[in-house]
């Protein structure tokens, strides 16, 4: 499976497509729904015009200020995991990474529980405190790894990058169940932060994912040649001309980033980051250069899409995203796997 | 091109490498052996800097190894890797516009018509442009290494770095690779460092080779000098024997199996021998190292069969060698242990003379019929082709190790005997009338057991060479003796 040339450019066109629309449905279903047509005015005025004049108060208040926000930080959050999980694939050589799997993202989660559990609330950034820990401490968590790995040996051989980052993990998850131990009444508040949500995030949190999710994507893009080349090694790699110190530490952070943000934003979502870039290598092949931007527009509409079923299905309640990502994501992961552990079948008889 | 000097180095404090200097000119092909763990492929990691040397220097062009930029070195030197595994299933296509990496600038550049036009070029020299659109992990290992050489090409390199590049490869594959590798090599003006470790394939491909032995160099220069017995010996720790290849000039190694030996027994006292009308076959219960000019199993070889057979004056076959397998078939002798000879003479008149003192043993047989016997210094006159066919057939068991140089000697020698015996029975070449020296068909095995004593010689006056002209020329003789013998009671009746 691959991109040939000329059928790259519809490619990519779907996929906006399939984003664009995901953002509208989004932000036209839910306990009220609104016209398709009208979402479309409501979303063509905010970004060009500014002009209500006709259409329904309400409505534009729904669209702009309570499904707006929502759907776009879903989207967001759905296409840095994706973004990561890619990267992280590649980096690591391995398709069962995703980006939980260095330890990141436990980095993040311990930092907003530690919020919810003592109630911190710094100085002027007041509400913010939560993604703001979170952030700081999986970066923190990230540093932390590398130089791990470092005075572990030299080079940042990947087999070590995965085995630092599962010992890191476990040990910030076991951090994470002590916290919970001593927890009363902020159980409830921890449990469903850990599941993971993109509810009553409102704009503020889009703007403050806005600038995380721009410089890791721009990192991790200006490095799809160089995730080719090192999926075939270290060695190969350098012999390839790719400065693999300096880029392998530069997909690092782009990635920690990216999920970083994601988990402070929205908790642990699951199955995202593993299963959209695995999809799309399904579909497209496994060419860096097309899997990072593809994964991303995939993913984004795929939360959206997941979001939206988990605040519909049984509202007014809503389940935890994370259920619904699994409980779609599964079933069409293993339909594709099916059929392409098919097709390589035939390929191989035919060549033989 | 490629310069090293006292390259000094490994992965931990103790060096794997130690003092190795060579150059290495453009469009040369050189290669570096040795046994594993001898430090070669560690010799390469400092070329294209996978590794920092501890101590001494490396120039790529002049210029050292550490001025380059990862990309720069990129566009020099490319390497063929020993094996690559990859997790992810790209096209042969992807993997090969890697090798254009070097080549791409600023961050967020696109590949241009040139790259993709060198990409196809590349492809289509290594032969895998029909398969351009295929997953990597489809492909046959041959099929797949020829990928990795396509993405090397495409760096446009000056040097290909190979790290045992036909490991894992038929022998087919490895030709093919090879010889793509010296095609370039000339046109291309490529130059070739390669770690092998098929010594064969170094010494036919490498214009010049590098052995080491423990990290250090063991020999250095033409693999004709490098590949020498004694050193390589030393170097692997174990028997390695030398020939020269048949159809190139260029060494050719051989391994030389343990084997508990035999407790010396004499194997001509062994010898059985079966004497039919139709043919007389001498057994062994070992293999002989047999030179000879025979029908079956001509030159060098092995064989513990030994046939002399009978076949009437007017034999004429078109194949003489597929008649004569099929005739040792039917006699259940398995002809590929077989030297197998053909004579119209009478196998009643074969003689045979055992010569055996202390300082060896010899046992020839011989049968003669000398109906067109030649006068080989006259037969350039000779116009005439011979109607009947008359045939000194001469076998030689010799107890002992015989080297190349000792089995021409002892042909030489047993030549020598068999002329002098021919001159003594007044055997004359019919057409000239002049004194014969052998007849027009003759033959000859000379069989070793290569075991026990070592004969370095068979010349005349040689230890060995002495019994050979003995034993043959009383053969021949005694044979001659009773043809004419046989002869003279014919014309009488």
């Amino acid at each position: 499976m691959a991109l040939s040339k000329n059928k790259k450019l519809p490619v990519y066109v779907v996929g906006m497509v399939f984003l664009i629309f995901c953002i509208i449905l989004g932000t036209s279903q839910g306990s009220v729904t609104v016209p398709f047509g009208t979402t479309m005015k409501i979303l063509w005025q905010a970004l060009w015009a500014g002009d209500y004049a006709n259409l329904d108060d309400s409505f534009v208040t729904i669209v702009l200020q309570v499904r707006l926000p929502r759907v776009l930080l879903a989207a967001l959050v759905g296409a840095s995991l994706s973004i990561a999980g890619a990267a992280f694939q590649g980096l690591l050589k391995n398709p069962l990474a995703d980006p939980y799997t260095i330890g990141v993202s436990s980095g993040s989660a311990v930092g907003a529980v530690s919020v919810l559990f003592f109630g911190w609330s710094l100085p002027v950034i007041g509400t913010f405190t939560l993604p703001f820990i979170s952030i700081l401490s999986g970066f923190l968590t990230l540093l932390l790894l590398l130089a791990f790995v470092r005075f572990i040996e030299q080079s940042l051989a990947t087999e070590t990058i995965i085995l630092a980052g599962i010992i890191v993990s476990s040990f910030l998850s076991a951090v994470i169940s002590l916290i919970i131990t001593f927890t009363g009444e902020e159980l409830r508040q921890i449990i469903s932060w850990l599941m993971g949500s993109v509810a009553m995030r409102g704009w503020d949190y889009v703007w403050l994912m806005l600038p995380f999710f721009i410089i890791g994507s721009l990192l991790l893009l200006a490095n799809r040649s160089e995730l080719n080349a090192l999926v075939f090694g270290e060695e190969t790699a350098k012999t390839l001309g790719v400065n693999t110190g300096k880029r392998r530490f530069m997909i690092l952070a782009g990635a920690s980033l990216l999920t970083g943000s994601a988990v402070a934003s929205s908790g642990t979502i699951a199955f995202v980051g593993l299963v959209i870039p695995h999809l799309m290598r399904l579909l497209f092949g496994p060419d860096h250069r097309h899997l990072l931007p593809l994964s991303m527009c995939a993913g984004g509409g795929f939360l959206i899409l997941t979001d939206l079923g988990a605040r519909t299905f049984i509202a007014p309640a809503e389940f935890p995203i994370g259920v619904i990502t699994s409980i779609i994501g599964a079933p069409i992961f293993g339909i594709l796997l099916y059929q392409q552990k098919r097709r390589r079948a035939i390929i191989q008889r035919v060549r033989r | 091109m490629l310069e090293l000097q006292d390259i000094t180095g490994g992965y931990g404090s103790v060096p794997i490498v130690q003092n190795i200097s060579f150059n290495v000119e453009a469009g040369e092909i050189f290669s570096i052996v040795g046994p594993n763990g001898s430090g070669k492929s560690t010799l390469l990691k400092f070329i294209f800097g996978a590794l920092e040397p501890d101590q001494g220097k490396i120039f790529i062009d002049h210029k050292p190894l550490s001025t380059y930029a990862p990309k720069a070195l990129a566009k020099k030197v490319a390497v063929l890797p020993q094996h690559a595994e990859t997790t992810f299933s790209f096209t042969v296509r992807q993997v090969v516009e890697l090798g254009r990496y070097p080549y791409q600038k600023g961050l967020f550049s696109t590949q241009l018509e040139e790259d993709t036009k060198i990409v196809d070029q590349s492809m289509e020299e290594t032969g895998v442009l029909s398969f351009a659109d295929q997953p990597l992990d489809t492909l046959s290992g041959g099929e797949r290494q020829r990928v990795f050489l396509a993405r090397a090409l495409a760096q446009e390199p000056d040097m290909l770095l190979l790290d045992e590049p036909t490991n894992h490869l038929d022998i087919s594959f490895q030709i093919s690779l090879l010889d793509t590798l010296k095609k370039w090599a000339r046109t291309k003006k490529l130059t070739v460092v390669a770690v092998l470790h098929d010594l064969n394939m170094a010494a036919m491909y490498s214009d010049r080779t590098l052995l080491l032995k423990e990290g250090r160099q063991e020999a250095l220069g033409k693999p004709a000098y490098v590949m020498e017995k004694n050193s390589l010996e030393s170097v692997y720790k174990t028997e390695l024997y030398r020939k020269e290849h048949p159809s190139v000039p260029s060494p050719l190694i051989t391994l030389v199996p343990h084997t508990e030996k035999d407790v010396a027994e004499n194997y001509i006292d062994g010898l059985l021998v079966t004497e039919e009308t139709s043919h007389t076959c001498i057994s062994s219960s070992i293999y002989w190292k047999t030179l000879s000019s025979a029908v079956i199993g001509a030159g060098f070889g092995w064989h513990r069969h030994f046939v002399n057979r009978h076949v009437d004056k007017n034999y004429n076959e078109d194949n003489p060698e597929s008649e004569y397998m099929m005739f040792l078939q039917s006699l259940q002798i398995d002809s590929q242990d077989t030297t197998g000879m053909m004579t119209a003479a009478s196998l009643a008149d074969g003689a045979k003379v055992r010569v055996q003192d202390e300082d060896g043993d010899v046992f020839v047989y011989a049968t003669a019929g000398t109906a067109n016997a030649v006068d080989v210094s006259k037969a350039y006159e000779k116009h005439s082709q011979p109607v009947t066919i008359g045939t000194i057939n001469i076998w030689i068991f010799i107890d002992g190790t015989l080297t190349e140089a000792a089995y021409t000697q002892v042909m030489m020698t047993a030549t020598e005997a068999k002329a002098k015996a021919l001159l003594d029975k007044d055997i004359l070449d019919p057409d000239t009338g002049t004194p014969a020296t052998g007849t027009s068909t003759d033959s000859m095995c000379v069989a070793a057991t290569q075991q026990g004593d070592t004969y370095h010689y068979g010349g005349t006056i040689s230890v060995l060479g002495k019994k050979i002209g003995k034993a043959v020329y009383e053969a021949v003789a005694e044979t001659l003796d009773r043809y004419k013998e046989r002869r003279r009671s014919y014309s009488q009746a």
